[in-house]
């Protein structure tokens, strides 16, 4: 089992509903939030490119958060999830320093929180709180391991990148282009 | 007479009545302990969900709110069988809990009062707040009769109130849906189908094969089902071109973007009629069947040519062409859209009617993947005694312009202004769920006549800009605390949602059906409000529709066969439209008849003056007007709004990103707050653009006062619809101002 | 042109622009750290070639500090954790990956080994105190006995305290400023030379002076080295590096660099300790603060500095 969520930047609209959704799912407190939405535009006026992308943690598979985590807080669960333990969190920032895209913070309550991949969600059956809402229905989310799932598919049959990946951190988060 | 009696105050200053406690404070005490399980408990909680449909823009998607055994709102999830939304709320409906859980909401009735000779607010009861209205529209009915009494309202409390003001024989009702947002389009395809476009739009975006926005920037403009079918349309490979001055997110997803100038739409559409008739590209079948005066418009368009079109659009002909062939090749899968914000210009029901002549060309209307016949079911009319009969109504004061359908708000403001000639004076006004000091352009007539009102109540959730024009506000609770009317919306199958209370009203705010009754109650008028509850009048409509109110929590959503025949026309079908002619008007006699151009013309708009920027502005999809602002859920997305330069003119008058600036308009009106640039390619050298909905006024929206500029102050000239009436509002310009213009010179 | 921005989420001031986790605390406790790291390098290989008679600062006064700016340093970093309820997590689990782990628990030994060292050291030291208790009598000389074991034991500790305070940013992949293989040793170095600045100040002898500015100008010149080897390396390096160098070069921490670090801080107190030791006078007391204040700026500039770099993509 190797979780993945693959986004589509063709459909994504950048509506930021993906945000708030999980925002009020796992009670991330206002002001702070477990993903984001980046705007590219290259180009100058009327030859101009548009690139809208929903961002969260990539639970890489290399996770150098996990690496530099020295109480064992941040740590991977079965289906490549990664995961902080807010009762082992002592808050020391080793791992925000350590996520070259930014993707965690330090929760008003002292530990360090970050995209879950919605675990608990999944546990249930359902999909990421994310993915569940886009109106856009630009995310997907499934095995890797699976050749048949939806994200799979997708990653065979079309074109796509993942961030920075010149940081070696093999994320689990793909865009397609 | 009374003079300038009323000063435009806001409920900051509020000077009576205890200081409402802060509820936040007990927030901070409590243990501190962060164990696992606190986390984990926060997901896991058992939640009760409750049936209701969203009112954070007019989409109406039906949702379930969670709410946990403390009675707090926790999140809101689309119903899965709704067709506005599929399941998948847009963010302002996820956001939606925001609407609920704002500190800074109303909550407790006010009325305005004078304290050591300052206006100023106090709280009262609610019987104190309605005894007064009630006392006061006795008083204005007898003297000038219930008429001179206005309702501009939007959403659904206005529902209730319009209740209410009829039962009270007044139909001097507006609301800014009609002549600041889609009037003309209605107008336009009233002329040329007979029938309005409607709400939520029967755009078969699902199927199309080419889907052509002007303007319309969905994705932004984020209702619901039409973002997800664009995103199926994607999906699908259909063919999308987009006609904008701004390189809108619609445009990025787009095949063809067209650069259009600003205010030339009509030359580009002309043009492409012209392309569609002179290759033979239009669905002949379709229009020699469907449609009457093709003669006349292949006559009008003759010299309409691409190339003529390229010196008003700067569009390339051969772009025209291209787009013009994508266009067939898809027909008769292929949409125009109407658009839905269309009072930009003045020649508004003209655009329209370009557009509903552009689908009949192509043949959309009535065909998959173009639009479909839309179907509702009608809810029952809770038994009520018959409306009295206004000596005059909306109609009388809006019967300058024939094509009028709904009031017209500048008209019926303009109606309180008092003028010799003026039969229809209009001196007390109830404003509900509408910011018209957001919603509205030209302010001063706005103050004008708020000035010369003898009596004006508000009711609304958040002590918005517009309280502050108020003799009472009303706090009325959000959508999440009330039942409400069901909703019955036209669509593919016909469909009902109810709304029902999550939790119980917060403060001491109430539903907007309590209120109507309340007041009417006061005036007599018990019969038309005969139950306890709104809830009994639910119940018994749902009876008569064959369900129940315990059916309606178990589902959300309850769908209806079709009654009116298929979704699309079948081939050869002989159909009548409900036109005059039961055809498509192609050329409209209508119009002819009033003096208007039969056929749509191009005509020249003014442009900006050196140094001056056009206004342009629309949606950010993750706020709903004015009404999102100060949501602490949205505000976190976006909390002002910002001001697009292009990098040449930022070059020019030498901005950087970030930086702040102020605006002055061509009548000299300076923003009263100052906006950050973002310097972007994404906008014309000749205009610049901003979200609207900021720059609020009010110091007790504690997120939103001061953010931004609000768009509605720059628009002191309207361009009116002469066919509808509609208030055009995209031919403002302004200068950007690097000083702050409001610094006090200190000596 | 090109435009990136966050539409929604990270503009907000919780999380981005900067996302400094890490404030003055972490700085000082990597000051301390490195300093004390050097103090005790010295007491113990001294102690070990047996010249500890010769070296009575090293070896005695100075290494009073050590175990105060450990603690101070601890209490420092304590401070900063925003759980610090929760510090004894650090000690339930050893994780080699993590330098923050493997240091914490280095100065778990340290800590306590410095102030054996210094006890060993007490009727010396505070010839006037005496000990109210006989097993701390017994328990002193017993320590006394054992010094040279002890110093066998320091060498190495120090050396990775030392280094620690170096790895500890640099293991940073995702910091483009602090992930090179120069930033260990360079913290390493510097650590040593402000434990050197620290052992010139207090020395009593003008031949443990000299001996320790001799050291230090090494030290020094070492460390010059180092700085030019590594902004090479990043000159050399990706777009991420060459902003993280222009961060120090020709950016805000331009002149807190220069100025600071390299000019008042090395290049300076280095002259002056070569005109020292050539024999003309010159106040030692002076390039021995200059390195002290030098070093702390360079971990100020290099924990704020490192913070706003970040990968681009
Ligand atoms: N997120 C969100 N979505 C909403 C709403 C909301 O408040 N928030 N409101 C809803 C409502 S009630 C409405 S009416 C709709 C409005 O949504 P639309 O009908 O889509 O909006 P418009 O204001 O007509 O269009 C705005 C676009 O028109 C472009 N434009 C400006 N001038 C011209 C011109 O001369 N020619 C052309 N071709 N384009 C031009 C602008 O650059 C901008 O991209 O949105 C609905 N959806
Ligand atoms: N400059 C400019 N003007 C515009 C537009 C524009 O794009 N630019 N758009 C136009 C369009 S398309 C439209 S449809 C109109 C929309 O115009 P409005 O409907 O007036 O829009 P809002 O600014 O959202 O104001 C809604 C008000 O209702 C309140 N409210 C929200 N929910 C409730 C409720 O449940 N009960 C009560 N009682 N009050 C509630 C809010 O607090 C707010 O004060 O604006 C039009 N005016
Ligand atoms: S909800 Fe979907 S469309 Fe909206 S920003 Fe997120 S990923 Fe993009
Ligand atoms: S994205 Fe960052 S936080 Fe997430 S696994 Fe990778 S390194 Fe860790
Ligand atoms: S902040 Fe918490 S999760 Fe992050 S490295 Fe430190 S202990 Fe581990
Ligand atoms: S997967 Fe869950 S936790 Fe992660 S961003 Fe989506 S909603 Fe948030
Ligand atoms: S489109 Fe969004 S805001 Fe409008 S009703 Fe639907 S969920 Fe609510
Ligand atoms: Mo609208």
């Amino acid at each position: 089992m190797r979780y993945a969520m693959v986004i589509d930047t063709l459909k994504c609209v950048g509506c930021s509903d993906c945000v708030v959704a999980c925002q009020t799912e796992n009670n991330v407190p206002i002001g702070y939030c477990r993903d984001w939405i980046t705007e590219t535009v290259n180009g100058a006026y009327p030859n101009i490119e548009l690139e809208l992308k929903s961002e969260r943690c990539n639970h890489c598979e290399n996770a150098p958060c996990v690496r530099c985590c020295p109480t064992g807080a941040s740590h991977i669960i079965d289906g490549g999830i990664v995961l902080v333990t807010p009762n082992e969190c002592i808050g020391c920032g080793a791992c925000i320093e350590s996520c070259p895209y930014d993707a965690r913070y330090q929760h008003p309550d002292g530990y360090v929180d970050k995209c879950t991949f919605c675990h608990h969600r999944l546990e249930k059956g359902q999909l990421p709180a994310c993915v569940s809402v886009c109106p856009t229905k630009c995310m997907y989310f499934g095995d890797l391991d699976n050749p048949n799932s939806e994200v799979s598919k997708l990653l065979k049959n079309r074109k796509y990148k993942t961030l920075a990946p010149e940081a070696g951190t093999k994320p689990h988060v793909y865009y397609l282009i | 007479m009374s003079t300038s009696r009323r000063k435009f105050i806001k409920i900051s200053a509020l000077g009576l009545g205890g200081v409402v406690a802060s509820t936040s404070a007990l927030n901070f005490v409590g243990s501190k302990s962060y164990l696992n399980e606190l986390v984990a408990q926060n997901v896991i909680k058992k939640l009760k969900k409750t049936a209701t449909y969203c009112e954070v823009c007019f989409w109406k998607c039906a949702a379930w709110t969670y709410s946990d055994e403390q009675g707090n709102i926790k999140k809101i999830i689309g119903n899965e069988t709704d067709p506005h939304c599929y399941g998948r709320l847009c963010p302002r409906g996820t956001g939606g809990v925001g609407m609920y859980s704002d500190e800074d909401r109303l909550k407790t009735p006010l009325i305005r009062t004078i304290v050591d000779g300052e206006e100023t607010f106090k709280e009262v009861s609610w019987d104190e707040a309605l005894d007064l209205i009630a006392s006061k529209f006795k008083q204005i009915k007898s003297s000038y009769g219930a008429e001179s009494i206005a309702l501009l309202k939007h959403g659904s409390p206005g529902k209730h109130l319009e209740h209410l003001f009829k039962a009270f024989g007044s139909d001097t009702i507006a609301e800014p849906a009609y002549a600041q947002c889609r009037g003309a389009r209605e107008a336009g395809f009233a002329l040329t189908y007979g029938s309005w476009v409607g709400s939520p739009e029967p755009t078969d975006i699902r199927d199309t094969k080419c889907l052509v926005l002007i303007g319309s920037h969905i994705g932004e403009n984020m209702h619901n089902t039409q973002v997800q079918e664009m995103s199926e349309a994607i999906d699908n490979g259909a063919t999308i071109i987009t006609v904008d001055p701004r390189f809108s997110t619609a445009a990025s997803k787009s095949k063809h973007w067209l650069a259009i100038k600003p205010a030339t739409d009509i030359a580009l559409m002309l043009a492409w009629m012209n392309v569609l008739i002179e290759e033979g590209l239009y669905d002949e079948d379709y229009v020699k069947r469907y449609t009457t005066g093709f003669n006349e418009l292949k006559d009008h368009v003759l010299n309409f040519t691409p190339e003529w079109a390229y010196g008003i659009t700067t569009i390339k002909p051969e772009e025209i062409r291209k787009t013009a062939r994508a266009m067939a090749n898809a027909a008769p899968s292929v949409i125009v859209h109407p658009g839905r914000h269309v009072s930009w210009y003045g020649d508004d029901t003209q655009r329209a009617r370009t557009v509903a002549i552009l689908n009949a060309l192509l043949g959309s209307w009535g065909r998959r993947g173009g639009f479909y016949f839309k179907e509702s079911i009608k809810v029952p009319k809770f038994p009520s005694p018959k409306y009295p009969h206004p000596k005059w109504d909306w109609k009388n004061i809006c019967e300058k312009y024939p094509m009028a359908q709904m009031g017209i708000t500048t008209e019926v403001i303009r109606a309180a202004i008092p003028n010799k000639e003026n039969k229809y004076p209009v001196k007390a006004m109830m404003v509900a769920g509408t910011n018209i000091t957001k919603s509205i352009p030209e302010k001063e007539l706005l103050e004008k006549a708020m000035n010369e009102m003898e009596f004006i109540v508000v009711m609304d959730t958040m002590p918005m800009d517009v309280t502050g024009y108020a003799d009472v506000v009303l706090p009325e609770c959000t959508y999440l605390e009330r039942y409400d009317g069901i909703r019955s919306a036209t669509n593919r199958t016909p469909s009902i949602a109810v709304r029902v209370p999550a939790v119980q009203p917060k403060y001491n705010s109430k539903p907007g059906w309590w209120v109507a009754k309340q007041i009417g109650e006061r005036l007599g008028l018990g019969d038309y409000f005969n139950y306890n509850d709104y809830k009994e009048v639910i119940e018994w409509q749902l009876e008569q529709m064959g369900t129940s109110l315990e059916e309606m929590n178990k589902i959300g959503v309850k769908h209806y066969p079709r009654k009116s025949g298929p979704l699309y026309l079948k081939e050869g079908e002989n159909y009548e439209f409900p036109t005059e002619s039961g055809k498509i008007e192609l050329y409209s006699k209508e119009l002819k008849n009033l003096g208007f151009d039969p056929l749509p013309n191009y005509t020249k708009h003014p442009e900006p003056p050196q140094g001056f920027y056009r206004l342009n502005y629309g949606r950010a999809p993750m706020h709903t007007f004015s009404r999102t602002a100060n949501n602490p859920n949205l505000n976190d997305l976006k909390s002002e709004n910002n001001l697009w330069v292009n990098p040449k003119v930022a070059r020019i008058i030498g901005l950087r990103n970030g930086q702040e600036v102020w605006l002055r308009n061509q009548d000299k009106i300076t923003s009263t707050f100052g906006i950050k640039v973002r310097v972007t390619e994404r906008v014309r050298w000749d205009s610049v653009y901003m979200v609207h909905g900021f720059g609020h006024d009010n110091k007790k929206l504690s997120r939103a006062f001061g953010k931004g500029i609000n768009d509605t102050q720059m628009i002191s000239k309207t361009m009116v619809d002469p066919i509808m009436g509609g208030t055009g509002m995209r031919g403002n310009f302004v200068e950007i101002l690097t000083e702050d213009p409001h610094k006090t010179l200190e000596v | 042109m090109q435009e990136e921005l966050f539409t929604s989420g990270r503009n907000i001031p919780n999380i981005d622009p900067s996302l400094e986790v890490w404030h003055w605390p972490i700085s000082v406790y990597l000051f301390l750290g490195g300093l004390a790291a050097g103090i005790l390098l010295f007491a113990g290989v001294i102690t070990i070639l047996g010249k500890d008679k010769e070296y009575p600062t090293t070896v005695k006064y100075a290494s009073m500090v050590p175990p105060i700016a450990l603690t101070l340093g601890l209490l420092a970093l304590v401070y900063d954790l925003t759980n610090p309820l929760y510090t004894w997590q650090l000690y339930t689990t050893i994780r080699l990956e993590s330098p923050m782990s493997w240091g914490a628990w280095v100065l778990l030994v340290t800590t306590p080994l410095s102030f054996l060292w210094v006890f060993s050291y007490f009727s010396e030291l505070f010839p006037k105190w005496n000990l109210r208790f006989d097993f701390l009598k017994t328990f002193m000389k017993f320590l006394k006995r054992n010094r040279k074991n002890m110093a066998y034991a320091l060498v190495p500790l120090s050396i990775i305290l030392g280094v620690y305070t170096g790895i500890l940013l640099s293991a940073f992949n995702a910091r483009p400023l602090w992930n090179n293989a120069i930033l260990g040793p360079l913290f390493l170095t510097s650590g040593l030379s402000t434990g050197a600045a620290t052992i010139i100040l207090l020395a009593k002898t003008a031949k443990e002076r000299h001996l320790f500015s001799k050291i230090d100008l090494a030290l020094i010149i070492i460390e010059l080295g180092l700085i030019v080897h590594m902004l090479m390396g990043m000159y050399a390096g990706s777009q991420v590096q060459l902003d993280a160098m222009n961060l120090l070069i020709g950016g805000e921490f331009t002149l807190m660099f220069f100025g600071f670090v390299v000019i008042l801080g090395l290049i300076i107190p280095g002259i002056l300790e070569a005109l020292e030791i050539k024999g003309y006078k010159v106040p030692v007391a002076i390039p021995a603060i200059l390195v002290l204040i030098g070093g702390l700026i360079f971990r100020f500039v290099m924990v704020e500095a490192g913070q706003l770099t970040r990968y681009l993509y």
